[in-house]
């Protein structure tokens, strides 16, 4: 993991204290509400429906033992005693006193964690695979870069008052498992022919109100230019972006407006009076922040653990979480584990300061001190030895981490909805927990396969209900709630837009509707489709038909 | 008269702010003037003879590109922020400093509050109008947020990533 100099704790500690200053300015009347609202955004600040609502960084998901202890210690002094993982690597913290939030940064800055840039029209938080590092099928670890990223984008300058808040992802591995494709700026990391590291840089993506995939815009970026390229990408739309309508502000609207030919003209006309300055990154940076990701002290053990086959064959419970919460790691003998963070009954996300307590020892027991937030909001301990698996399960199923249920129809990511979103035009949650209630047969859920079903309680898509196979959108009718069902959403690479199946549905329809379209499903399957592989095959119409078909 | 903050000192304000440009037929304002950039463009003939100093200003959607030319000309350059959330001006202030090689007096107008100062001291910009209900000494903290930091900038044209590399060496 990255760990702070002297440097990055003395602008962290500086945060604390400007941010403690100005938010006494504004007890004070000094600040007015409008002036004070930038500043306590980009400390991940929000006003919420019952309270503020205080928003943390993870950055690109990583986040040590230490540091889950010291957000259990906030949850329970500070909160209700919980935190909510959000789709963003962040985490979320539903009750603070607004009097009370520098505390809450200063403890967070003992242990090197932060809210900054966490919202507002900024930076924000750079995401990543959550197997960043440990994947197989990774061309390089991406995290160091993202660390970079990290350090540019903290308090830049020129970039704090942007059109729109701006969200970059980087992807490293051939599986793309960080929605890169629906981010401001996505990355992907690539090798030339060369050999030579560089990133296929692409622009636009987004959700919201005006879904996009985004565009490439340059296929190889050489590595030490990345910074000085960002700035060239950000400069363009800071100055062009359109900031008459916030609807209309993101980059994906300029990039549109202009077409991406002549935005990419303008971005490398800028770069290049740019691109060989002193913001050129040198391998000697590259190498200092790479070595905090250097690999941890992996024991020499055999590709597959005689144990475990063992235990496999013996435990189906066993077996059936194996099957659906461990991933092949990269090094032999080691597995990663994601605990799922979605049992039924429970928000999406959500996790009590206990619980927390509980996931650090586990990770200081089996996988080195360190673990993961996936923006599918749960929670991976990427370096685990395959023989310590089955105590881990265990351990696991008594802190409520062992659903074995990533990746399936009940793994939804949700966003908070209306129970504490003020933004939002329904509730998320009590949806999620009924389509959790009503498909709770796991032997049904593993036949049904892969499939990512996503919820938002409005139009902002924090959710990702766009990239869902199936995705559910909260819309509000006459003050009553209802819910649009979408199909064929997808977040990898090869990303894709959900189509609208129909008129919207009344809460309590939503279960049903889910079971009509995976019926159409699993008759018009093939033995190795999966739900978005037969709706890409069959098309919309038959989701439809059985939808909307009249009881007879 | 009315005060401003200049390289961390606050000191008279001895320009004249032209909001638009002076009809044709009427005589200039007596004293140091700032003109709309437009109106600087246009009718720089008009200003050559003038007794005072002028120095020019333009919004934030305007393009310094266009003062590139006769950039050393001028003992001012003012950039307006409509509103204090607008951010298109910390861009312009950097192409002013770092493309066109400004060297006078950066001077940012219009809706200036303390909690902007930092970062549009890096961006490239030495004088500040605060905005006129605030107190423009506790504004002058608002320059001495942090004592470090991560990008290159006018202030500190070196990463901190090559001041950290130097300091290893």
């Amino acid at each position: 993991m990255y760990i702070y100099d002297q440097y990055d704790q003395t602008i962290v500690d500086e945060r604390v204290t400007q941010f403690r200053e100005q938010t006494q300015r504004y007890l004070a009347g000094e600040l007015a509400d409008a002036e004070f609202l930038p500043l306590r955004l980009q400390n991940g600040l929000y006003i919420q429906r019952f309270a503020p609502m205080l928003r943390v960084a993870i950055p690109y998901g990583m986040v040590s033992s230490k540091q889950l202890r010291k957000l259990a210690e906030i949850a329970r002094k500070y909160d209700k005693g919980y935190v909510h993982f959000s789709t963003r690597q962040n985490v979320q913290y539903n009750w603070p006193q607004l009097e009370q939030v520098p505390d809450i940064l200063a403890e967070l800055a003992t242990v090197q964690m932060h809210a900054i840039q966490t919202s507002g029209n900024c930076i924000r938080n750079t995401t990543t695979d959550q197997f960043a590092g440990v994947a197989a099928d990774e061309i390089v670890d991406p995290r160091p870069y993202c660390e970079i990223i990290r350090q540019w984008s903290t308090f830049h300058p020129e970039f704090a008052f942007l059109p729109r808040k701006f969200k970059i992802a980087v992807n490293a591995a051939k599986q793309d498992r960080a929605a890169t494709l629906v981010h401001d700026i996505g990355l992907y990391l690539v090798k030339n022919e060369a050999g030579e590291i560089g990133f296929k840089v692409i622009v636009g993506g987004g959700l919201g109100r005006t879904p996009l995939i985004g565009t490439v815009i340059r296929e190889f970026l050489p590595e030490q230019h990345l910074l000085s390229y960002l700035d060239a990408v950000l400069r363009v739309y800071n100055r062009y972006g359109r900031r008459d309508n916030k609807y209309k502000a993101r980059i994906k609207i300029l990039v549109k407006a202009l077409g991406t030919e002549l935005f990419t003209q303008k971005v490398e006309a800028e770069w290049e009076h740019i691109k060989d300055g002193a913001t050129t990154l040198t391998q000697q940076e590259i190498n200092r922040v790479t070595s905090h990701f250097s690999v941890p002290t992996y024991e020499t053990l055999p590709a597959t653990s005689q144990q475990l086959a063992q235990q496999l064959a013996d435990d189906p419970n066993f077996n059936h979480w194996y099957q659906q919460n461990v991933n092949a790691h990269k090094v032999p003998g080691y597995s990663i584990v994601t605990f799922s963070l979605k049992p039924t009954g429970v928000a999406p996300g959500d996790v009590t300061d206990k619980q927390l307590e509980a996931a650090a020892d586990l990770t200081d027991q089996y996988s080195f001190g360190e673990a993961r937030v996936s923006h599918q909001q749960n929670l991976v301990l990427a370096d685990v030895k395959q023989d310590d698996l089955y105590p881990l399960w265990q351990a696991a199923i008594q802190h409520g981490f062992a659903t074995p249920n990533i990746g399936l129809l009940t793994d939804i990511i949700c966003c908070p909805g209306g129970d504490f979103c003020a933004l939002a035009n329904a509730k998320s949650i009590p949806i999620a927990e009924a389509i959790q209630s009503r498909f709770d047969d796991l032997d049904y859920l593993h036949d049904i396969g892969e499939l990512d079903l996503n919820i938002s309680g409005c139009m902002n898509a924090c959710g990702h209900h766009h990239v869902g196979h199936i995705g559910i959108l909260g819309v509000d009718k006459k003050g009553e709630e209802f819910y649009q069902v979408q199909v064929g959403g997808n977040a990898g690479s090869d990303a894709s837009l959900g189509k609208i199946l129909g008129p919207s549905f009344a809460k309590e329809a939503v279960p049903g509707v889910i079971a009509k379209l995976l019926a159409v499903y699993v008759n018009q399957r093939t033995p190795e489709e999966r739900f978005i592989d037969t709706y890409r095959r069959i098309g919309i119409k038959p989701f439809k038909e059985q939808v909307y078909a009249k009881a007879h | 008269m009315p005060k401003l903050i200049k390289n961390q000192d606050i000191i008279d304000d001895n320009y004249q702010l032209l909001e638009t440009a002076p009809a044709a037929d009427q005589p200039l304002p007596e004293g140091n003037l700032l003109v709309p950039l437009t109106d600087w463009l246009e009718n720089q003939q008009r200003y050559v003879n003038h007794q005072g100093s002028v120095g020019v200003w333009l919004d934030s959607h305007e393009e310094p590109e266009l003062l590139a030319a006769q950039i050393q000309s001028l003992p001012v350059i003012a950039v307006n922020f409509p509103q204090f959330t607008d951010g298109r001006g910390y861009s312009i202030g950097r192409l002013l400093r770092e493309r066109f090689g400004f060297l006078g007096e950066l001077r940012a107008i219009g809706d200036v509050l303390r909690d902007q100062l930092f970062y549009m001291a890096r961006c490239g910009f030495n004088a500040f109008a605060i905005r006129a209900d605030r107190c423009i000494d506790d504004a002058l903290n608002g320059l001495k947020d942090f004592s470090e930091t991560y990008q290159a900038a006018v202030d500190q044209p070196q990463p901190l990533f090559r001041r950290r590399q130097m300091q290893a060496e």
